[in-house]
């Protein structure tokens, strides 16, 4: 007996949406087992990724970090993409689809999510060397690199000038271009045929404001003018725009190196019309409120969709097409419920938001402007005829009142809606306490009030990074965020959870208020510290922090006096606790290079002393089995050999890890190794909320797994690329890109103050990953601290790792030195000498290991079992 | 460090001197071995002393005198440096799981005569 045969689904197109779908049948468990085998043909030779955020990877992102969801997701059983794999038929009455590559897949149900394409004007001279459309990653990189080479060229030439570029579209589309060509220091010009920028999401005055603030962004924009076509230069390739006759301000041409079009996109419906489905009339392939084509084989979702006689796109109806085919394909009955067209968006660093009846179209609809032209921000709310209730808006400059604003179209307001205007109302509005369950949070990913709320109270959610897990709310243009934050917190508050930042039951403020406290009031003792600012006698908690703020802060031993009380174990005898209460070893082996003669002493010293050794993750070695009497014996003969102190056991710089570079590598482009045992070197002994890697890789191949480490330095041709916030372990982070291309010298400066910043901001154990999602601002935030300077603490910082690297000394020689410090390594008081009764080991591959509990029974029997203390005071000395 | 004991013994008094008062550092312990028991010696900060097992119920490794030591409420404390339960000193309770005994710490008699600490063999 054979099972029925899985039902095939055929998804024509990998973006966004087509993501959506898939995840959303495999969230369902609607994938495989008796469901569906699911096949994604992709034209693009990628798996679907973000294309909203498309620009970011100009301003400093790779395309791994326009990943969507989770990448495990293409590994489903029954799910399959095919990436680089067009089609190019759909026989419907075969139900088959035939791509470029003559393959053909069968379906029982097909789901067109193709999209769109850019439209490009059919203006003379458009498809001249220099013009580029603006839609792919490979779009964006094209465009990318031909700036570059223009740059170069320029640069070299007898007449150095800066490479000017055209936007042709003023829209959305257009400015998402004009800010990418402006991060790559292009002169730019946006070109809209309509009289104000954005036409279809603001009005005049917001057009207005708009303009004034691109404009001081050193982008011009002709509004009112057309391209009446494109001339090219002696060398073939593009170089003038022309405008059309009776544009704006009498504007004739424009001299130009390279052209954008992002003038609007035309669905991708080539497949249907020639396989005999109905379009709109402007394109878009025609279903009905449940997706459905006129063939009910056959679905389409998205742009390539025409729903209603529109096509819609943006991606928030896109995905609640997608959910509507999951639901439909699992047999429910789900609809479109219309859609939400609301936008926010940061373009060229100036926030925009339009949202509900933006025009106040509705009948008797009355309007509350307030502009502020030297601020930069126009603000327009759009009320009902009698002003109570929201109907839409438009602000300009300043939308941070937009995640408070949007959920409440359709509702009354309350109070005086100016509050919610005048800069000071912005963040706070009305508490989010009062949103109704229903009110749509998440316009992306259709998220609602009530269900945060439920994912707190009913499954447990305890923090915003569970609730995004949960919900998916905030996880796609994340302009919600600050709304979903507010509404986790009430939520938990109301179920009694604590959400207070205080740091343990004897300090009520965070490690970062408390950094500071100590900072500002030079305080130099826990005691004095709790007496002052704190009660009781402290704990596990905040001890630790405490020894970890003041060595941030001095560089006084971390066994002086009082402080030694403060340490964990594993910094009070500078080793790491294992599992039997003896300790590992660590010896510091900058950038992972060691001498023959090194490895020989650590090789003697682990042989004498009977310790079990092993190679670790970060480019050193490990001894393990240490009883805590033997320290001080093992690091006199490590000290000796020229090691110091890994700080293995500290909150603190572990490693930097390094390939072996230009020196012998042949694809190696910079000498990572000097570069990585320069940093070890320098940052060696910093104190840190949590344990801090390093990686430096010498070309582009990273093998030194860079962009896994809290900081990762790739070496480029032109200097370095420097990431940060990676991270392996328990929740495995790509780092992501800060700068590009520095000099040494500013590459380690920048690190400099991305570190010092980090220890002096991050909440107790927060590695780096976390830290750059809950500050204000995130990555972006943290870059203009570190490379611009825009809260005026460089100087601070630099100062800060100046001191540390002033003040280092190996912890180790300076405890061998000092008599008072060697009396804590005791293995008993009354007994100094003597091991602990308690530990035995057995052999294994060579090598002694503690023994299990069964096999210390069994040894007490036979008398099998090695037990250490005997055996291993022989070699001690 | 190697005091020099003073002259009762053990089996004379059945107080057993480990150590010198000032041999402690307040609020960092010490592990002594009486007779065949590793114990657990600390020092508070208001010149207290108490004495537990160095056991760790938890890991049975021999660690509690390495733990941080700190106050809960009134409490005053010592957590595991292996797993971080945290004991009440005064009685070994564990406070993260006050009903369970078999995760508790014995309690030692302990004093201080002579500026010597001594350690009880009742308990």
């Amino acid at each position: 007996m054979s099972t029925p045969a899985p039902r095939q689904l055929v998804v024509v197109g990998g973006g966004m949406v087509a993501h959506r779908l898939v995840e959303a049948l495999v969230d369902r468990g609607g994938v495989a087992d008796g469901g569906w085998q699911v096949t994604v043909l992709a034209e693009e030779p990628r798996a679907p990724y973000d294309r909203v955020a498309l620009t970011s990877y100009f301003s400093g992102r790779d395309p791994q970090d326009l990943a969507l969801g989770d990448p495990a997701l293409w590994d489903t059983p029954g799910v399959q993409l095919r990436r680089g794999e067009q089609v190019t038929e759909v026989d419907r009455a075969a139900r088959v689809v035939r791509t470029a590559g003559g393959r053909e897949h069968g379906y029982d149900a097909l789901v067109l999510a193709t999209g769109s394409s850019p439209f490009v004007p059919p203006v003379e001279g458009k498809d001249l060397p220099g013009c580029f459309v603006y839609r792919t990653i490979d779009d964006v990189a094209a465009l990318r690199q031909y700036v570059t080479e223009v740059d170069t060229r320029r640069k070299d030439g007898a007449h150095p000038r800066p490479v000017t570029g055209a936007v042709v579209g003023g829209g959305l589309l257009g400015l998402e271009a004009a800010g990418a060509l402006t991060a790559l220091g292009v002169q730019t010009h946006v070109v809209e045929f309509a009289p104000r920028l954005m036409p279809l999401q603001v009005d005049e005055g917001g057009g207005e404001a708009l303009q004034r603030l691109v404009g001081a962004l050193g982008v011009q924009v002709h509004a009112g003018t057309a391209t009446a076509k494109l001339t090219a230069g002696r060398d073939g390739r593009v170089a003038r725009m022309h405008a059309a006759e009776g544009s704006a301000a009498g504007l004739t041409h424009l001299d130009v190196d390279v052209v954008v079009f992002a003038a609007g996109v035309r669905p991708r419906d080539e497949l249907a019309r020639a396989s005999e489905l109905p379009v709109g009339p402007r394109g878009g392939v025609v279903v009905d409120p449940s997706c459905r084509t006129e063939d009910p084989a056959v679905w389409a979702i998205g742009e390539v969709a025409c729903l209603d006689g529109r096509t819609w796109g943006l991606v928030a109806p896109g995905y609640t097409m997608a959910e509507i085919v999951a639901d439909q394909l699992l047999g429910g009955a789900a609809e479109f419920p219309g859609a939400d067209l609301s936008t926010k968006l940061k373009l060229l660093g100036v926030d925009v938001a339009s949202f509900g009846d933006a025009f106040g179209t509705s009948p008797g609809a009355l309007s509350v402007v307030y502009g502020d032209p030297v601020a930069g921000v126009y603000k327009k709310l759009v009320l009902s005829d009698d002003a109570r209730t929201l109907l839409g808006g438009i602000l300009v400059g300043d939308a941070s009142a937009y995640a408070g604003l949007r959920p409440l179209v359709g509702r009354e307001l309350g109070g005086d809606p100016a509050a919610w205007l005048l800069p000071e109302g912005a963040e706070g509005g009305p508490a989010s306490a009062e949103l109704p369950d229903d009110a749509a949070v998440c316009s992306c990913n259709n998220v609602t009030a009530g269900s945060i709320r439920d994912a707190v109270r009913c499954d447990g959610c305890a923090d915003l990074g569970a609730v995004k897990a949960c919900t998916k709310a905030g996880t796609s243009c994340g302009s919600c965020l600050p709304l979903v934050k507010k509404l986790v917190t009430t939520e938990l508050a109301a179920a009694g959870v604590s959400v207070s930042s205080a740091l343990c039951e004897h300090f009520d403020v965070s490690r970062a208020q408390l950094f500071d406290v100590v900072r500002v009031t030079g305080i130099t003792s826990f005691s004095e510290l709790v007496d002052r600012h704190g009660r009781g006698r402290g704990c596990d908690i905040c001890k630790p922090v405490v020894a970890s703020i003041l060595a941030s802060l001095d560089s006084r031993h971390v066994l002086d006096g009082e402080r030694a009380t403060l340490q964990d174990t594993n910094d009070h005898v500078m080793a790491n606790i294992q599992k039997d209460g003896t300790y590992s070893v660590v010896p510091r082996i900058p950038g992972g290079e060691v001498t023959p003669e090194g490895l020989i002493a650590i090789g003697e010293v682990a042989r004498d002393f009977g310790l079990y050794t092993k190679i670790t993750g970060g480019q050193r070695i490990d001894l393990f089995g240490a009883r805590m009497e033997l320290l001080p014996a093992i690091w006199e003969r490590l000290v000796a050999a020229g090691f110091e102190s890994g700080h293995a056991y500290g909150k603190s710089l572990r490693t930097v890890k390094s390939c072996v570079g230009s020196t012998w590598c042949r694809y190696g482009v910079q000498d990572s190794v000097a570069l990585a045992i320069a940093l070890e070197l320098r940052y060696r002994g910093l104190r840190s909320p949590h344990k801090i890697k390093l990686g430096v890789s010498g070309c582009a191949r990273e093998c030194a797994e860079a962009r896994g480490k809290d900081v990762g330095v790739i070496a480029t041709d032109n200097g370095w690329n420097l990431y940060v916030g990676g991270n392996g372990g328990f929740t495995p982070r790509h780092a992501k890109l800060l700068a590009e291309d520095l000099d040494t010298e500013t590459l380690v400066r920048t690190i400099d103050r991305f570190l010092v910043y980090y220890v002096r901001t991050a909440d107790r154990l927060q590695r780096t990953a976390p830290w750059l999602e809950e500050i204000e601002g995130g990555l972006d935030h943290v870059r203009a601290v570190v490379l611009e300077d825009s809260l005026g603490i460089a100087a601070d910082l630099d100062a800060a790792m100046a001191d540390h690297v002033e003040g280092y000394t190996d912890e180790w020689r300076a405890t061998l030195e000092d008599p008072e410090k060697l009396r804590r390594f005791a293995s008993f008081v009354n007994a100094p000498d003597s091991p602990d009764p308690s530990l035995s080991y057995v052999v294994e591959r060579g090598q002694p290991r503690p023994s299990t509990a069964a096999e210390r029974t069994a040894g007490e029997a036979t008398g099998a079992v090695l037990v250490a203390g005997p055996r291993l005071e022989v070699f001690s000395r | 460090m190697t005091a020099t004991l003073p002259p009762e013994t053990t089996a004379q008094t059945g107080w057993t001197a480990v150590c010198r008062y000032t041999d402690l550092q307040p609020e960092r312990g010490v592990a002594a071995l009486v007779g065949d028991q590793q114990i657990a010696v600390f020092r508070l900060f208001d010149g207290s002393l108490h004495a537990v097992g160095h056991r760790d119920p938890v890991s049975g490794a021999h660690v509690i005198a390495r733990g941080l030591v700190g106050t809960r409420g009134d409490a005053p404390t010592v957590a595991s440096p292996m797993y971080k339960q945290v004991f009440d000193l005064r009685t070994g309770v564990c406070l993260d799981a006050p009903d369970d005994s078999a995760v508790r710490l014995p309690v030692h008699p302990v004093r201080l005569r002579d500026g010597w600490v001594e350690i009880g063999s009742g308990g």
